[in-house]
């Protein structure tokens, strides 16, 4: 029991401090009929550092990992090189082992941090003000969706057909039963620009909409001005808010701020996290300051010290749980501190110039490998303009033929099918992702591959 | 004898005379000052290498970004510095003993971060084909497994990223209970020593929400609670031990009247660790629990996340537990229930709450903790950090107001009150204060609400005697000299890397993020 430091002297010289007899009596609360006279049946006992490690690389080595395998699965999570440094970063033990700064005092580094991470993010975006973090990017857009009906007081969120599913899943949860009423659409399998049919959204903006939530590039990899939904958004006093799954895009992209957006929610994974199954993640949310009051999350200001120093506290806390309880902005507490440094500590390291060589490397290579595939007989590419991440028609149905290219040892990417099960009109779409990591010799296997299986 | 040695360096101590100049850069020593990203970083600097840019003319549809974003970079050698520094103005677990109450800030094993590493977990993308996945959806479920059998549960929802978040699943899960049953009660009973988060929470899944007083024993009052029940009522929440640090010896007589009432128990599982391996919260009658892996289960804080909030179920709430979760087919291969399968297999759940499976990465690290302490370890856990909590509390009760010491020994945490400062001036925010400047953490201040100037000591069980009879020794010293010369306690701290922060001035020009001065 290598983490536990008391010995049985020192515990008898406690009880002895307490006056009790034995540890039982410290337990004496707990009804006689809900105690457990020895450890719990059916688990193992404590097992050495050695034993412990063995059994899970054992657990570890039975997936396939994106960095030994041509790999190009993308739709809300990407492969990108983080470097070393970053690492050695989030183990600094004063980072990993501190708790959500209460203390400023003693806090500053983590609160420096923040206010960085908020200042990258906010630029990044294009907005004025961003939080400390939300969980992922799909619990970001549902916060920013009762946002704006908080802003607007209206009722009604219309979200565009090329959100991630998964992200507008999340939304109808979570809209259940709180009166907020979601209409989301069926997207088109259209050439050219699949995904999103903005004209209809347009249309469909009434009185009551408080928002439109559009994604950009959107799930099909599409990207779309989206300065005409916003100025219509603005014409009825809807708000328009845009989600960013692939945050490295904004280094090629205009931003959503630029675009008229008014509150930008984004998965910050690209940058610092890694792959890691799904989280943890990185929730990112931006907007205009002069709604800064309704954001959900925590926030980190500067002010002075006693002394006059510069120095960063959390501040605006009368929007949360802990001082306003029942009426808090959210119910958030923990978000993803660790991984926000992960990720500034990822962009600083890049710099704009960094970033701006990076995001134009992802897409050349993107064109590169989407005219390659393209060419497969029986293969379609059916996106105009996009970022690193495309979509194919393959003309039969995709989900058979991932799984096949995964037999083959190419995890070649994600089919519209396990994403919209229901959608016939979907059922032959492969969403292809292409980052910096892939090399040549990837896009040959990938090409080998699907000739093969088209054939 | 010379007083130099061979190379002439001088090797004897020289008293010091005269005043200390004022410093030149603004550091001292070892506590090193460190700008801003923004004031020392440029546009022009990186520190990465990238391959060139292929040259094919872009798809970008006449979006590419023109103007300036604004984003400074540090080289390697200066980003590692940079943080270096910055990580140095933080206390933290692994410096000294962090006593903050009700956030179980233990020890955080470092095998776990090397597990939590391996490619295997770390490499591995959540939209794979699931062939390729098996092991990871084997290690949730062996997590699943530990989780259901430590607290006696029939059902566990591992996607839930933080406590908070696991709130919002067991009160979705009541809420989709009630709606299958067209069972319209909305009121949630609530403590009023709970966590801020218990009523936020409830108030998002549509309920309303009214407060239980607590008794002079610092626990529920149950007659109130019992009096309050009704058809009105849909659930009660209830910390357990409680924020107080005390066990409610009437939850199973609340869970059996709630039940009997129709209504549903949720159980706001932050104190696990006073209890893990020596009660089941599943023989306590709960319908639902979160289990804040990086809390009892020791997954680094990380400065304020990532947490990670699973959700045991009891049998009445299993159906409606969120998607994806990961079943045993019939052929013994392992598969995650998403979207395309749930209207057969979880045709009652009340869908998804995060884009992908929950926080994988915590499970990682939070399996190894638990495979190294195993079932007897988990139990010792338990034990230890309850010793640890009224080891302190015994030893200190003469001193600090202990409200609630009278009524028995507390469980994981020590509460204190700062009546015995009372015509002082001095509260318990100095007291706070004076313990930074003797090198601690201090403990959580002002919560629970209902006692005045909470103090809320929760060492764990990963200190040492040695290292509580110091945190002992220091609290009883300052306390000491706060009552006998009060004023020379108002402005610690003063040796911190900052002297006390206007939180006023901050909230009321809010500054959320850096501006270049030429464009202020």
């Amino acid at each position: 029991m290598r983490y536990l430091p008391l010995s049985p002297a020192d515990r008898s010289a406690m009880l002895a401090t307490i006056g009790a007899a034995s540890i039982d009596d410290l337990f004496s609360d707990v009804p006689a009929s809900a105690v457990l006279d020895g450890p719990i049946a059916g688990l193992p006992n404590h097992a050495s550092e050695m034993a412990v490690e063995r059994a899970l690389v054992k657990l570890a080595g039975k997936n396939a990992t994106a960095s030994t395998t041509p790999f190009f699965i993308g739709c809300g999570a990407y492969k990108h090189h983080v470097p070393a440094t970053v690492d050695m970063v989030i183990q600094r033990g004063e980072f990993l082992t501190a708790y959500t700064p209460y203390q400023p005092e003693i806090a500053q580094g983590t609160l420096q941090v923040l206010f960085e991470f908020q200042t990258q993010v906010a630029r990044l975006t294009g907005m004025e003000v961003a939080n400390a973090s939300m969980y992922d990017g799909s619990t970001a857009m549902t916060e920013a969706v009762f946002m704006a009906r908080r802003i607007t007081r209206r009722p009604k969120c219309l979200v565009a057909a090329g959100v991630h599913p998964h992200y507008t899943s999340v939304l109808n949860t979570l809209t259940r039963f709180t009166g907020d009423v979601v209409v989301a659409g069926t997207p088109r399998f259209t050439p050219g620009a699949p995904g999103d049919d903005l004209a209809e959204l347009i249309a469909g903006i009434d009185k009551d909409t408080s928002c439109v939530v559009v994604q950009n590039p959107n799930l099909f990899g599409h990207i779309a001005d989206l300065r005409p939904l916003a100025d219509a958004c603005h014409q009825a006093g809807a708000l328009l808010i845009v989600v960013v799954t692939e945050i490295v895009s904004l280094g090629a992209l205009k931003s959503p701020g630029e675009m008229g957006a008014d509150i930008v929610v984004g998965e910050g994974q690209s940058l610092g996290a890694g792959l890691l199954f799904g989280g943890p993640y990185l929730g990112l949310f931006a907007c205009r300051e002069k709604h800064v009051r309704q954001a959900p999350g925590r926030l980190c200001g500067e002010t002075v010290d006693a002394s006059g120093k510069r120095g960063f506290v959390l501040t605006l806390s009368t929007r949360e749980q802990h001082i306003r309880r029942e009426k808090a902005t959210s119910n958030i507490c923990t978000n993803s501190g660790l991984i926000a440094l992960a990720f500034s500590a990822h962009l600083t390291l890049l710099g704009e110039k960094g970033l701006r060589h990076l995001a134009a490397l992802n897409h050349a290579r993107a064109v590169q490998l989407a005219d390659r595939l393209g060419r497969v007989p029986g293969v379609t590419l059916l996106n105009g303009p996009f970022f690193n991440e495309f979509t194919l028609d393959l003309g039969r149905e995709a989900r058979p033929v991932v799984r096949k290219l995964a037999e083959k040892g190419v995890l070649a990417g994600v089919s519209l099918g396990r994403l919209w099960p229901g959608e016939k009109s979907l059922q032959n779409g492969m969403i292809v992702a292409v980052t910096e990591t892939a090399t040549d010799e990837d896009f040959d296997a990938f090409e080998d591959a699907l000739d093969e299986v088209m054939a | 004898m010379s007083t130099m040695n061979n190379v002439g360096r001088p090797t004897r101590l020289v008293a010091g005379t005269g005043a200390v100049a004022e410093s030149f850069t603004g550091n001292r020593a070892l506590m090193l000052e460190e700008p801003l990203l923004f004031e020392r970083g440029s546009l022009d600097t990186s520190g990465v290498d990238l391959p060139a840019v292929p040259p094919v003319p872009d798809r970008l549809g006449g979006l590419a970004r023109a103007a300036v974003i604004g984003l400074p970079g540090l080289s390697e050698p200066e980003t590692v510095r940079h943080y270096t520094r910055l990580s140095r103005q933080n206390y933290a677990i692994d410096l000294g003993i962090f006593p903050l109450g009700s956030c179980t800030m233990k020890h955080n094993p470092r095998l776990n971060e090397k597990m939590a590493r391996l490619p295997g977990f770390a490499d591995i993308h959540p939209l794979q084909p699931q062939s390729t996945v098996q092991g990871a959806l084997e290690l949730i479920d062996t997590l699943a497994d530990w989780l259901m059998k430590l607290t006696g549960m029939p059902a566990v929802a591992m996607s839930p990223k933080a406590g908070a978040h696991g709130e919002l699943c067991g009160m979705l899960a009541i809420r989709a209970a009630l709606d299958a049953k067209n069972d319209p009660r909305r009121v949630v009973l609530v403590p009023e020593s709970a966590h801020g988060t218990n009523p936020a929470t409830a108030a998002f899944c549509g309920f309303t929400v009214e407060n239980i007083p607590a008794n002079a024993r610092g626990r529920v009052d149950l007659d109130a609670m019992l009096a309050r029940l009704g058809p009105d009522v849909a659930a009660v929440m209830i910390t357990n031990p409680n924020t107080c640090g005390l066990f409610e010896p009437d939850l199973k007589t609340i869970s059996d009247a709630v039940h009997a009432a129709g209504g549903y128990v949720y159980c706001d599982g932050a104190n696990f660790n006073a209890i893990v391996g020596r009660v089941r919260p599943g023989d306590l009658g709960v319908d639902a629990m979160h289990i804040n892996l990086h809390k009892t289960f020791s997954t680094p804080h990380g400065g304020g996340g990532p947490g990670s909030g699973p959700v045991v179920l009891s049998a009445a709430l299993a159906p409606f537990a969120p998607i994806p979760f990961v079943r045993r087919t019939a052929k013994g291969a392992l598969e995650l229930v998403e979207e395309d399968t749930a209207g057969t297999a979880a045709p009652d759940s009340f869908g998804r709450m995060v884009a992908f499976h929950g926080q994988m990465g915590m499970f990682v690290r939070a399996l190894s903790y638990m495979m190294s302490h195993g079932a007897d370890g988990l139990r010792q856990v338990a034990e230890d950090a309850v010793l640890n909590a009224n080891y302190v509390l015994a030893s200190l009760k003469d001193i600090y107001t202990a409200p609630f010491a009278s009524s028995g020994p507390c469980m994981h945490e020590a509460l204190f009150s700062d009546d015995f400062l009372e015509g002082t001036g001095l509260s318990t925010l100095d007291l706070a204060k004076a313990m930074i400047d003797e090198g601690f953490h201090p403990m959580t201040m002002y919560f629970p609400l209902v006692v005045h100037g909470a103090m809320l000591v929760e060492p764990t069980e990963t200190e040492s005697k040695a290292s509580l009879d110091q945190l002992i020794g220091a609290m009883r010293h300052i306390a000491t000299q706060m009552l006998a010369d009060p004023d020379a306690w108002r402005a610690a701290p003063h040796f911190a890397p900052r002297r006390r922060l206007d939180e006023t001035l901050a909230a009321r020009k809010p500054v959320l993020g850096w501006k270049d001065s030429a464009a202020a």
